[in-house]
């Protein structure tokens, strides 16, 4: 889009659009510390991790004051309002998808005491697919790309089934053996977190296609099988 | 933000009143400008805003029943000094108007007026440096450039706005004035003087008077809000338009008035 005439402005909206892609990557990269966490037994790496989380809810308190000063201060329409809002509403899924990483990596921790079971093999496929979804739709955002927001919106589906064959796996192996039920039950629970962080990136997905477009994403979204409340 | 609170104010004005006969029309306003910022004076009609800023470069003075009273100081040194002569002030102290008013001369003349007059000049080459610059400075030399004799009343108001610009920055003020400079213009000669404003804020201090909140907030680090002849809250823009401290402020900029 052509510049503005006041240049400033032009100079604080690019500095919101790299805060957030800041912030995405920060998200991206914490949630793949701690799957390294989790896969490696790194107990000091997910403590980092922990700590970490901090930064993140920092970036969004950032976020959150420079778009109150923006709509207060330019009076932004059309694009320019879409692109404050779509950042407003696109930092605090991404602080929330820092969350469930930064609580991956605390169930890395007590995981780490107990003796290890074979689903983590599982939990880190799902995460690898939620990682790479998570990478494409903060690429989207970045080249404001609506086809790879739609291709990253579809993508929920094959979370959702691969979350939903993961569950039964977890629940068969705590059926055969009693003894893994602590660390599989926090293992679950490291599932529902990473497939939560495919749904917020299927929220930005839709937020992207409002920035760009102006309109919402039609048609509700695709979903797998659901899982019936443990 | 811009302006360094330890460094000490560029305008001071400490218990200013201004009195036209018998109506008290400013109030006990303490105000300080600092340095290379832009402050807005906002409030609804009456209260006492422009009547402020025409006390900076002593435009008051014009009126016969206008008494002022109070400290005012420019670098330290008293506006209403007897001492002071009033046109070396105005040189200190430019001022652009509500309604573009370029002098009945051309292009050129317009800007080269004050410098002429305070001899600033010593030949011509050096006062068509000083035209020129001015001109570019106020953003207008690209469209004006084979145009200099031609009259300044020829361009459009929104390019007269920044020839009138052009003509009070020409005598290098350390100080400029604006009364509404956008009133009469349209939306994009509005956003050319805003992004001029944001420019010479880098050389010059800046005082302006606007009825649109929305450009107070757009160009101005500070913001005060006056009231029936009080200044009723002064902060950073930021503040005073997301966070008002004063319920009056509150009410005024969110149109919720009386």
């Amino acid at each position: 889009m052509s510049e503005h005439t006041v240049k400033s402005f032009d100079e604080e909206l690019s500095h919101l659009s790299n805060t957030i892609a800041r912030m995405g990557g920060l998200a991206e990269a914490q949630l793949g510390a701690a799957l390294q966490a989790l896969g490696n037994r790194d107990s000091d790496l997910a403590v980092r991790v922990v700590a970490a989380d901090a930064q993140v809810d920092e970036l969004e308190q950032e976020v959150q004051h420079f778009t109150v000063r923006l709509l207060a201060l330019r009076q932004p329409v059309a694009a320019d309002l879409r692109q404050i809002v779509a950042a407003l509403k696109i930092a605090s899924e991404l602080e929330r998808i820092a969350d469930y990483a930064a609580n991956v990596a605390k169930r890395a921790l007590v995981l780490n005491q107990q003796a290890a079971v074979k689903p983590v093999g599982a939990v880190i496929n799902l995460a690898r697919l939620v990682q790479s979804i998570l990478k494409d739709i903060m690429d989207a955002y970045v080249e404001q790309d609506v086809d790879k927001a739609i291709g990253v919106w579809n993508r929920d589906e094959e979370v959702d089934d691969l979350y939903t064959g993961l569950f039964r796996e977890l629940i068969t192996y705590m059926m055969e053996d009693p003894r893994t039920i602590t660390a599989c039950t926090h293992l679950m629970f490291m599932a529902k977190n990473i497939e939560r962080i495919g749904d917020h990136a299927t929220n930005i997905a839709e937020t992207l296609h409002f920035l760009v477009v102006g309109t919402p994403l039609k048609g509700s979204r695709p979903k797998g099988p659901s899982v019936e409340a443990p | 933000m811009s302006h360094s609170p330890s460094l000490p104010a560029k305008v001071r004005a400490r218990d200013i009143n201004v009195h036209y006969g018998d109506k008290h029309a400013l109030k006990h306003v303490d105000l300080d400008i600092h340095a290379h910022e832009v402050v807005a004076l906002i409030g609804p009609s009456g209260c006492g805003k422009s009547t402020f800023l025409r006390c900076i470069n002593r435009m008051n003075d014009q009126v016969d029943s206008a008494r002022v009273t109070g400290l005012l100081t420019l670098d330290g040194d008293d506006i209403y000094d007897r001492a002071v002569d009033v046109v070396q002030l105005r040189a200190r102290v430019g001022m652009v108007f509500q309604k573009p008013n370029p002098f009945p001369k051309s292009i050129f003349d317009n800007v080269a007026y004050g410098p002429r007059i305070h001899g600033m000049a010593r030949d011509q080459a050096e006062l068509d440096e000083i035209v020129m610059t001015s001109l570019e400075r106020a953003g207008l030399l690209a469209e004006v450039r084979d145009r200099l004799d031609e009259p300044g009343t020829s361009l459009s108001g929104g390019q007269q706005q920044r020839l009138c610009i052009a003509r009070a920055i020409a005598v290098s003020p350390e100080l400029i004035l604006m009364d509404e400079p956008c009133s009469a213009l349209d939306p994009i000669a509005t956003a050319r003087v805003e992004e001029l404003i944001d420019e010479l804020r880098e050389n010059f201090t800046i005082v302006i008077v606007t009825h649109s909140m929305q450009q107070a907030a757009r160009v101005s680090q500070r913001t005060a809000f006056f009231h029936l002849g009080e200044l009723v809250e002064v902060g950073d823009t930021e503040q005073i338009f997301t966070n008002p401290q004063h319920p009056l402020t509150q009410g005024y900029i969110t149109g919720r008035f009386g």
